[in-house]
């Protein structure tokens, strides 16, 4: 295959970026996506050029490093799928392809693709766990019964990756389906019961604080999300943190 | 010997640990807090080491290299994490899984570290669980487990094929409670490239800022490596592509010993290598074994017209099938340890009966399982069981839940669906049971220089058994150092803070310093994954799954090589003053290949054949792995000399008083 490629570069945080384009020849259609990018950077490289920068560690979808929108998609055309599970058998020969960085708000970009994810760290540092020491003087791990459909809803949840995609997709740059994942997740298990409100409160006034939109319900970030996290949560999220609120005494 | 004092407590194996923990000196709370302690990587071992001294009092400074502690490739282990629970009520005991570990390791681990790891191994659970780690369950409501490879019992907890994800986005929350509360401090992108020693002790590291690009200086009273193994030596792997040694090797050439460099682990169900440009290779969790049937076809002739595409494997009937993993180990099966699986695999395929183009790939076929489960939910749901499509789709629904994700993934990948027809597999490299030589507290011989997880060498001998990377990872983190480092701190408490401004953190910082100009100044033509996959390639194709002396000796000529070119001609683009990821992994590489020859020196050595380590010289007639228990019941450790090749040699001897050798069988 041959690709014409317009991508966003841009040297660092302060300066401007703007599209570039490339060319690239001899893509094969079993390559994945970040492997089309290396073949890139590879001929970059050798022609005396300063390579695209993105983010990739796994590359088996799951550590949630890549963060590319391509065609107007976060991750690309398919669906469930990261950027790194993206094959090029879901491009045409002889297809433009652009690829930018998130855009949002709360992740400024780093370098060409790259963008600063470190706020969803603080919305978890914010509340995103049960405060429980590392001590091993817990309970039998079976003292507590979790029925399965709630410990299965729960792994749902938890399947999130933190890649950002949701964010990058919403108009808003909304954060919900994120922060709702982790609220749900700890919220639909009894160990999660005893810091419930508090959780969902503090969560939600650092994720607001981080500079993220609201949530409008369109939907856009449960089609891009690639590990497919339901819009529940959101429903789920808003209940807990209305219930929270009201029994607050803020 | 005096150096390799593996500090292994007295008494009766079941009580060491005890015993250890009620005799060692303790750090009390105020005295914690003057304390400051470095945790390189934020993997399992990393991230619940860093949350557990946080919690204890001490000042954590944590690191890793990408932009979230919870990216850490430990979050891509998919299988599941062995705790002696006992939950299945099979026999199963805390003796039983370190028995099963000790002989998995091929009797080359060390008795009192295994134990250990089995007798915490059921706190692990009881932990996470607490921190809301949504284990699979049955629908009683109570957990659920399935059995691995080399063991007769249930005894793996999982939460589908995400198991590391889940437990490490625990330990993550953990230790985001923890920098909320101003212990931790963190440094997301931040790589550390070297270890600062002060009279003897480590006291603290040089790391680069990737955004940045600035070197800085970091002191601490003791300093913590979980930076995981060195899988990508080969290039190609099931390592995330920033896994590396640095942060080990730096420790390895200021005066750790490396031990048993050799033992790497091919894991044998990862999809294939399908092109010149592939970049990394992805695992099919061991749990698939569970259910799936490994085999190829007994014929040359159906060989042919499979790879020609005349014929589809699911045309072969069973008489035309060789379940060479049933054949040749009935008592096991498809559920025998890694190295004998893969190297069964590699058998074949060199035999000629390789199913892709490429002639290195079996099937992995669920077709039974689909056929069991769905008969047994027609049964449970009261249907009839002549009616095939029903079966089939009751079945496919059960594997479904069990695999789904994993199926999913392959299909992403391949293009082909697992539903329908067999996966194909091939072993890739996956683990590494060798690395930094530590004492039974996790020390490595630097006094303050601490190893654990998968960076250290000590539980996992010559061969690790599945779902026991997350459990030697979790136990070292929050149940082990926690305890043994303040043995060592306790001496610090009269210390103060360390400075920076000493003239050791002078030099240490030039000297990083000097070698990132050198890599921009090189002002060759190549770039660095030119030598990176020829140096994958040499290392595979020599110190991979089956090694010779001459094959041996040969490789350590070409890295030599390799390595004096790469130095020559590499090219690296960019400055060091900005985010460079050429850079980065340029000095990642340099230090490839330099382990890549001591690798090939220690398997050299040890003419012996066992676990992963196969060499050809040592083999039964039955082509099994062959030890040599009489003159290599040893570690190696290694001591890195002006080249990796000058390496002395220490050994220390393993001394087995509860386990009687035996020759491994699986049969």
């Amino acid at each position: 295959m041959n690709l014409t490629l317009k991508i966003w570069r841009q040297k660092n945080a302060n300066e401007k970026g703007k599209i570039v384009e490339y060319k690239v020849g001899d893509i094969s259609p079993d390559m994945s996506f970040l492997e089309m990018m290396d073949v890139l950077n590879n001929d970059l490289i050798e022609n005396g050029n300063d390579p695209v920068a993105f983010d990739h560690d796994c590359r088996e979808g799951i550590c949630g490093s890549c963060s590319m929108y391509i065609n107007g998609e976060a991750h690309g055309p398919a669906r469930a799928v990261t950027t790194c599970q993206l094959h090029m058998r879901e491009f045409k020969d002889g297809e433009t392809i652009y690829i930018e960085p998130w855009r949002a708000k709360a992740f400024p970009i780093i370098k060409d693709l790259v963008v600063d994810r470190s706020a969803f760290d603080r919305v978890m540092q914010a509340g995103g766990y049960v405060s429980v020491n590392t001590s091993g003087n817990t309970l039998d791990a079976n003292a507590i019964p979790v029925p399965k459909e709630d410990a299965d809803q729960s792994f749902n949840a938890a399947t999130c990756i933190g890649c950002g995609a949701c964010v990058a997709s919403c108009k808003n740059s909304s954060a919900m389906l994120f922060v709702s994942a982790k609220v749900s997740q700890l919220a639909l298990l009894p160990q999660g019961q005893v810091e419930r409100e508090e959780r969902v409160l503090n969560m939600v006034d650092q994720m607001d604080s981080e500079g993220f939109g609201n949530c409008t319900n369109t939907g856009a970030c449960e089609v891009e999300c690639p590990k497919e996290i339901s819009l529940e949560n959101i429903a789920r999220m808003n209940r807990e943190f209305l219930a929270a609120s009201v029994k607050s005494k803020k | 010997m005096s150096k390799l004092d593996a500090k292994i407590p007295k008494g009766p194996l079941k009580d060491k640990w005890t015993n250890h923990k009620n005799t060692i000196n303790l750090v009390n709370p105020a005295n914690k807090r003057s304390i400051d302690v470095i945790v390189v990587g934020t993997g399992l071992a990393g991230a619940s080491a860093a949350a557990s001294l946080a919690e204890m009092g001490y000042n954590v400074k944590s690191f890793c290299f990408q932009d979230s502690p919870r990216r850490a490739h430990s979050i891509a282990a998919q299988g599941g994490i062995n705790a002696a629970k006992n939950y299945q009520n099979d026999g199963d005991s805390v003796y039983r899984l370190f028995y099963d570990t000790i002989k998995g390791g091929d009797y080359r681990s060390r008795e009192a570290n295994v134990y250990r790891l089995a007798e915490v191994s059921t706190n692990i659970i009881d932990q996470c669980v607490a921190q809301g780690v949504p284990f699979a369950r049955e629908y009683g409501g109570l957990l659920d487990n399935r059995s691995f490879g080399g063991v007769q019992v249930s005894r793996t907890f999982y939460a589908k094929g995400q198991t590391g994800q889940q437990l490490l986005l625990g330990a993550y929350s953990a230790m985001s409670r923890q920098i909320n509360k101003g212990k931790i401090s963190m440094f997301n992108r931040h790589e550390m490239l070297d270890v600062v020693i002060v009279d003897g002790k480590a006291r603290g590291i040089i790391s680069r800022n990737l955004v940045t690009g600035e070197v800085q200086r970091h002191s601490a009273h003791a300093v913590v490596l979980a930076s995981g193994g060195y899988g990508n030596v080969f290039f190609l792997s099931t390592n995330a592509m920033g896994s590396n040694v640095t942060a080990a090797w730096k420790a390895h050439k200021k005066g750790a010993f490396f031990a048993n460099p050799c033992f790497t682990q091919i894991h044998p169900t990862c999809i294939p290598v399908s092109g010149e440009y592939q970049s990394k290779l992805t695992l099919m969790s061991e749990s698939l074994r569970n259910d799936g049937r490994i085999w190829v076809p007994k014929n040359k002739e159906d060989v042919e017209a499979i790879r020609s595409g005349r014929k589809k494997p699911t045309e072969l009937t069973e008489d035309e099938r060789d379940y060479y993993l049933e054949r040749r180990y009935p008592a096991f099966g498809n559920l025998v340890p890694r190295d004998v699986a893969s190297r069964a695999a590699k058998e074949r395929c060199d035999a000629g009966f390789g199913v892709n183009e490429t002639g290195e790939a079996v099937y992995l076929d669920f077709a039974s399982a689909i056929e069991r489960y769905g008969k047994e939910q027609a049964n449970i749901k009261g249907l009839d069981e002549s009616d095939k499509e029903l079966i089939t789709s009751l079945g496919k629904a059960i594997v479904k839940a069990k695999y789904g994700n994993l199926f999913q993934m392959y299909e992403k990948i391949t293009d082909d669906n697992p539903y329908e027809t067999p996966m194909k597999i091939y072993p890739a490299v996956h683990y590494t049971m060798g690395g930094l030589w530590v004492d039974y507290n996790l020390m490595t011989n630097v006094p303050g220089l601490y190893a654990c997880g998968e960076a250290n060498f000590s539980d996992h001998g010559a061969n690790r058994l599945g779902a026991s990377a997350l459990m030697q990872g979790l136990a070292d983190g929050y149940f082990v150092l926690p305890y043994t480092i303040g043995d060592y701190l306790a001496d610090d408490i009269r210390t103060g803070a360390i400075p920076t401004t000493l003239p050791e953190f002078d030099e240490a910082e030039q000297k990083a310093k000097d070698k990132l100009q050198q890599l921009i100044q090189n002002n060759g033509t190549k770039p660095v994954d030119y030598f990176h996959k020829k140096l994958g390639k040499i290392i595979w194709n020599e110190c991979g799954m089956s090694r010779n002396k001459e094959g041996l000796l040969k490789a350590i000529d070409d890295v030599t090589a390799l390595r004096e070119e790469f130095w020559k001609e590499v090219q690296v683009p960019g400055s060091i003053d900005e985010l460079n990821q050429e850079l980065e992994k340029a000095g990642r590489v340099a230090d490839f290949l330099e382990l890549g020859e001591l690798m090939c020196k220690d398997a050299l050595e040890r003419a012996e054949s066992c676990g992963g380590h196969f060499r050809e010289e040592s083999q039964t007639e039955e082509g099994e792995a062959l030890r040599n228990d009489q003159d290599y019941t040893f570690v190696s450790a290694w001591q890195y000399a002006e080249k990796p090749s000058d390496s002395v040699l220490h050994k220390e001897e393993l001394a087995y008083e509860n386990i009687e050798l035996k020759q491994r069988s699986y049969k």
